[in-house]
C-alpha cells in the first residue's frame, strides 16, 4: 500500500464497493457524494473498506466531514503523513 | 374482497433462470441437480446442490444494489423483474401505499455473512462492511424489492422454513382483504456458502448419495434425503376484481384455499398436522378432496418423511386417488424459495394444462400414490393442492384455482 | 374479521434482571441497564456499551436439553413465554392446541450462536472452507430464525399456525400484528405471541460500529441512551423478549382471564426510499400511525400516550417527532410521550415487543414510564418526553410504534379493558 491516496486508487476503492465506478472521474473529485448518485451508506462502506485497506481508524467527525471524494482523498492522506 | 389472483410470476431456479425456461427444463424433466461447483466440496459428506449456475445479477439490477446484497435477494430481484412485466404492473400507476412487499425467507444471507465474519475474525471490526447490516437478515429482500419498486403498504417477511413460501399468500391475501390493491410475494434463499452448507448438515436429514440422479429421489424405497437448492420464485397476487379491472391478459390461479398447522411437540404420539393443513386449506377453499386435480407434494425425500406424508395424502384422497408430483427433484428443496417455486410450478400446470414429472424416483409401491414420474403428464386441471413442511414442525397447504 | 384480540398474560426478559415485574419495577423508577459490555471483550469496538439481561438459563428453569439446543434469543423466548402462559391462566390441557397459534417476532435470528459456531468451524476465520468436524448438532436451528417459533410452540402445546415474523427492527410490533390477524380472522383462539432478539456480540456490534449509529459514551454507559436529548449520540444495543397471551376476547371472557388490554388496531408501513435512512418530515411513520388508529376507530385526540420508538439518533428522534405532530396535530403536544430505549436499549427485532409489554402494563397500572437520561431539549424535538419520573395516569388508549432496517414503520394501538363493551 503506498504511503498516500491517488484518485486511482480511491477510484479501486469505490469499485470494490460498490461496483459501478464510470461516472468518477478527476473532474468530479469535489462533486457531493450525493449528487453523484452515492447515499450515505455507500459512503459508509467506502469509509470501512478504506480503514481496511489502509488500516485506520476513521472517527465519526471525519466521516461526517467526507462529503465528497476530494474529501476523503484529502482526509486518508492527511491521516497517512501524520502517523 | 374478491378472491386473491396470481397475475404475474417470476422464476430463478437450479434449471431454469426464468420462468419459461424452468418450466420448459421441468415438462422435460431436466434437472438441474449437480455437483456443488461453488466452492470444492470434496471434504464434505454432501456434493450435490441445486445450483443456480450462471446467474448474472447484473443483469437484473444495478451494480449497486447487487453490491449491497445477498445471491438471495438477487435472485429476488430477478424474479421479481419478471412477475411485474408478465402482470404488466408498472409501479406507478399505483398509489405507492396500495402495494406491498411480502417475502419469506429461511437462511439470510449467509454467503454474504460468512464473508463479513471472516473480515470480523481475520482483521477486526473496523474490516466489517456497512452493507453486512443489510444484506444478512432476513428482511433484506423484503426492504430492497420495497424500495426498489417503491411499495410502502404493509410489508412483511415470514420465516417458517420451507413452509413459508406458502404462508406468505395468506399474508398476502390478509392485507388484500383490508384494501391493499396489489402484492409482491413468494420467497428466495441462497444457503449454499461452505458456512450455509455445514449449518444444513448438521439437520441429518441432507442426501450424502454422490450421483445426481439418485440424490434425491423422494417416495423411492431408495430415498436417503434431500438434496439443497437455491432459488426461489416471486409472484403479483391482486383482487380478482382488481385484475379484472386493470384487464390484465392473464390470470394463472385464484389463491381459493390456505392453512397452517404445526406438529405436535415430540414425544405426544400425536399425529403430525400435514394431513390437518391439507383437509383445512381445502374446507378454506370450500372444496372437497375429489374437487383436487393434483397434488405438488412436499416430497422431503427422507423414507419416514415420505411415510408420513403418503399418509397424509392417502387418508384425505384415497389410495392413488389423485395424481402426485414432486417437481422439487429436479431443483432441490429452496427452503424458502421452494413452496414459491411449487406454487409456480402448480400455477403453470393450471395454465397449460399439464402435470410436471417427478424425475429419477422409482415409486415405492407402499406409498400407494399416483406419482406422476419421468413424462409430464397431459389432463384436465382446474384444481391444485400445494403441500409444504417447514423442518422444525412447520405445515402449509395453498390450494390454487383456475379462475 | 369479528374476532376481537386482548391481552391476557404478559411475559418479559429485559436487560436487568428477568421476569415481567422486575422489568417493569425498573423502568418506573428510570433506572438503566445499559452498562459496558460483558457478554465479550468490547475493548477494540468504538461502541462498548450494551443493555443486557442478567441472564442464567438454567436459574430461569431451562431444562438441560432446551439450553443445549438453543440459542440466547430462543431461551428467553421460552422463559418469557412461560411467563405469559402462567400469567395468563391458560391451561393447555383445557385447550384445543389446534386452536392455539405462534407468533414470534425477531431480527437477527440466532445470531450469537452463528457467530459462536463459525469462529468454532472456521478456526477463528482462517478457513472459508469451513470444518464439519467441529459441527454443532443444533446449527440448523440456528441458521433458520424459525427454531424460535419451534421452541415457543412446544412450550406453548401450540398446533395451529406458527411462524416467525421478521421485519427487522419492526417485528416485535408486527408479530404482534399477525396474531391479531389471526385471531380476528377466526384461524386461533389464542395466539402466544411476542418476540425475541439477542444481538449483543461482535459482528452486530461492528454493523452498527460501521454505521456510526451506535452511542459512543463509553466512559459513562449508563447515561449512553439519551432519546429526544439533543446531546444524544446514537442507539445502545439491547436484548431480550417479551411474549404475550393473546386471546380472542369471548374466549377470554369464558374461562374469566383477566384482561391486560385490548391490541385494538395495528399497521405496518414501509418508506419506499432507504433501507437505513428516514425522511426528517416522519411521512410513513405518520402513516403507520393514521392507519392503525383508523383500524382502532380512535380519534388521534383520544390517545392518552405514545409509547415511542425513540432510538436515541437523531434521524429517528426527529422523524418520530414530525410523525406525532402530522398524525395527531396539536394534541401531540398535549400528550406524554416516553422512550424505555433510554433504560433497556434497542434489542432490534424484539424491541417492539418489549415496548408493547411496557405499554400494557402502563394502561394496567396508570402509571407512564419515563424517558431516562433527558436532560436538554433539541429545539427540533419539543414534545413532553416524560424527562426521568414515572407519571400517575389513567390510560384508556396507548400508541406504540416502532421503525427500522429495511424502511418499516409500524405502529400498535392498546386500550384500557375499561373501553371493552
Amino acid at each position: 500500500m503506498s504511503a498516500n491516496m491517488t484518485f486511482d486508487d480511491l477510484k479501486a476503492v469505490m469499485s470494490r464497493c460498490t461496483g459501478d465506478v464510470e461516472e468518477l472521474n478527476p473532474e468530479n473529485l469535489g462533486a457531493a457524494f450525493t449528487d453523484i448518485g452515492y447515499d450515505s451508506l455507500a459512503v459508509l462502506e467506502i469509509a470501512s473498506q478504506i480503514q481496511r485497506e489502509y488500516r485506520l481508524q476513521i472517527p465519526d467527525e471525519a466521516i461526517e466531514g467526507m462529503n465528497s471524494p476530494q474529501d476523503v482523498i484529502d482526509y486518508v492522506n492527511a491521516s497517512l503523513s501524520a502517523v | 374482497m374478491s378472491v386473491p389472483v396470481i397475475t404475474g410470476l417470476g422464476v430463478v431456479a437450479p434449471n431454469g433462470q426464468d420462468r419459461e425456461a424452468w418450466w420448459q427444463a421441468t415438462l422435460d424433466g431436466k434437472s438441474g441437480l449437480g455437483r456443488i461447483s461453488r466452492f470444492d466440496p470434496d471434504r464434505y459428506p454432501v456434493r450435490v446442490a441445486g445450483e443456480a449456475t450462471g446467474f448474472d445479477p447484473a443483469e437484473h439490477a444495478p451494480q449497486r444494489l447487487v453490491s449491497e446484497t445477498d445471491a438471495m435477494t438477487q435472485y429476488a430481484f430477478a424474479a421479481t423483474n419478471e412477475a411485474l412485466a408478465d402482470a404488466a404492473v408498472v409501479p406507478d400507476d399505483f398509489s405507492d401505499l396500495d402495494m406491498a412487499v411480502i417475502t419469506a425467507n429461511s437462511s439470510g444471507g449467509v454467503e454474504f455473512g460468512q464473508r463479513e465474519l471472516q473480515k470480523l475474525y481475520r482483521e477486526g471490526p473496523q474490516a466489517v462492511g456497512a452493507y453486512m447490516s443489510i444484506a444478512w437478515f432476513y428482511a433484506a429482500t423484503t426492504g430492497q424489492l420495497s424500495i426498489r419498486h417503491g411499495m410502502r403498504g404493509p410489508c412483511g417477511v415470514l420465516c417458517s422454513e420451507q413452509a413459508g413460501g406458502l404462508d406468505v399468500l395468506a399474508q398476502a391475501r390478509r392485507v388484500l382483504a383490508k384494501g391493499t390493491r396489489l402484492v409482491l410475494s413468494g420467497g428466495t434463499d441462497a444457503s449454499l456458502s461452505p458456512y450455509g452448507l455445514v449449518c444444513q448438515l448438521s439437520n441429518g436429514r441432507l442426501s450424502e448419495e454422490h450421483r445426481p440422479e439418485r440424490a434425491y429421489v423422494p417416495f423411492d424405497s431408495d430415498a436417503s434425503g434431500y438434496v439443497p437448492g437455491e432459488g426461489g420464485a416471486i409472484f403479483v397476487v391482486e383482487s380478482h376484481d382488481d385484475a379484472r379491472a386493470r384487464d390484465v391478459e392473464r390470470i394463472y390461479a385464484a389463491v381459493a384455499g390456505y392453512a397452517a398447522t404445526f406438529d405436535p411437540r415430540p414425544g405426544t404420539g400425536r399425529p403430525p398436522g400435514l394431513r390437518r393443513a391439507a383437509e383445512l386449506a381445502l374446507a378454506d377453499a370450500s372444496l372437497a378432496p375429489p374437487d383436487v386435480d393434483v397434488v405438488f407434494a412436499d416430497g422431503y425425500g427422507v423414507p419416514e418423511l415420505d411415510r408420513q406424508e403418503a399418509e397424509a395424502l392417502t387418508a384425505v384422497f384415497g389410495p392413488g386417488a389423485v395424481p402426485v408430483t414432486v417437481p422439487k427433484t429436479m431443483t432441490g428443496r429452496l427452503y424458502a424459495g421452494g413452496a414459491a417455486l411449487d406454487v409456480a410450478a402448480a400455477a403453470l400446470a393450471l395454465r397449460d394444462q399439464v402435470i410436471p414429472p417427478s424425475v429419477n424416483v422409482r415409486p415405492d409401491p407402499e406409498h400407494r400414490l399416483d406419482l406422476v414420474v419421468d413424462r409430464p403428464r397431459e389432463t384436465r386441471l382446474r384444481t391444485a393442492l400445494v403441500l409444504s413442511r417447514g423442518y422444525g414442525g412447520f405445515n402449509a397447504a395453498v390450494v390454487l384455482r383456475a379462475v | 374479521m369479528t374476532g376481537r384480540a386482548v391481552i391476557t398474560g404478559i411475559g418479559v426478559v429485559a436487560p436487568g434482571q428477568p421476569g415481567r415485574e422486575a422489568f417493569w419495577e425498573m423502568i418506573v423508577k428510570g433506572k438503566t441497564a445499559t452498562r459496558r459490555i460483558t457478554l465479550f471483550d468490547p475493548t477494540p469496538f468504538r461502541s462498548r456499551i450494551g443493555a443486557e439481561c442478567d441472564f442464567d438459563p438454567e436459574r430461569a428453569g431451562l431444562s438441560y436439553q432446551e439450553i443445549r439446543r438453543t440459542d440466547r434469543a430462543g431461551q428467553f423466548a421460552l422463559v418469557a413465554a412461560r411467563e405469559a402462559m402462567a400469567d395468563s391462566g391458560l391451561d393447555p390441557d383445557a385447550e384445543d392446541p389446534h386452536r392455539i397459534g405462534v407468533s414470534v417476532g425477531n431480527g437477527v435470528g440466532n445470531a450469537i450462536s452463528m457467530e459462536q459456531e463459525y469462529r468454532t468451524v472456521s478456526d477463528n476465520g482462517r478457513q472459508w472452507l469451513v470444518d464439519q468436524g467441529y459441527m454443532k448438532p443444533h446449527l440448523y436451528s440456528y441458521v433458520m430464525s424459525s427454531s424460535l417459533a419451534t421452541e415457543v410452540a412446544w412450550a406453548a402445546g401450540a398446533e395451529g399456525p406458527a411462524t416467525v415474523v421478521s421485519s427487522g427492527c419492526c417485528a416485535g410490533i408486527d408479530a404482534v400484528g399477525y396474531a391479531v390477524d389471526l385471531i380476528r380472522e377466526g384461524t386461533a383462539d389464542v395466539v402466544v405471541a411476542g418476540a425475541t432478539d439477542a444481538p449483543i456480540y461482535p459482528i452486530t456490534v461492528s454493523c452498527f460500529d460501521t454505521l456510526r449509529a451506535s452511542s459512543t459514551s463509553n466512559d459513562d454507559p449508563e447515561h449512553a441512551c439519551r432519546p429526544f436529548d439533543r446531546r444524544r449520540n446514537g442507539l445502545v444495543l439491547g436484548e431480550g423478549s417479551a411474549v404475550f397471551v393473546i386471546e380472542e376476547l369471548e374466549h377470554a371472557r369464558r374461562r374469566g382471564a383477566r384482561i391486560y388490554c385490548e391490541v385494538a388496531g395495528y399497521s405496518a408501513r414501509a418508506n419506499g426510499y432507504h433501507m437505513t435512512g428516514l425522511r426528517p418530515d416522519g411521512r410513513e411513520m405518520g402513516e403507520a400511525i393514521t392507519a392503525a388508529l383508523d383500524e382502532a376507530r380512535i380519534n388521534p385526540d383520544e390517545i392518552d400516550y405514545a409509547n415511542a420508538h425513540g432510538s436515541g439518533t437523531k434521524q429517528n428522534d426527529r422523524h418520530e417527532t414530525a410523525a406525532y405532530k402530522r398524525s395527531l396535530g396539536e394534541h401531540a403536544y398535549r400528550i406524554p410521550v416516553s422512550s424505555i430505549k433510554s433504560m433497556v436499549g434497542h434489542s432490534l427485532g424484539s424491541i417492539g415487543s418489549i415496548e408493547i409489554a411496557a405499554s400494557a402494563l402502563a394502561i394496567d397500572r396508570g402509571t407512564v414510564p419515563p424517558t431516562a437520561n433527558y436532560e436538554e431539549r433539541d429545539p427540533e424535538c419539543d414534545l413532553d418526553y416524560v424527562p426521568g419520573t414515572a407519571r400517575e395516569a389513567d390510560l384508556d388508549v396507548v400508541l406504540s410504534v416502532g421503525s427500522g432496517f429495511g424502511g418499516f414503520q409500524s405502529a400498535v394501538v392498546l386500550t384500557s379493558p375499561r373501553r371493552i363493551v
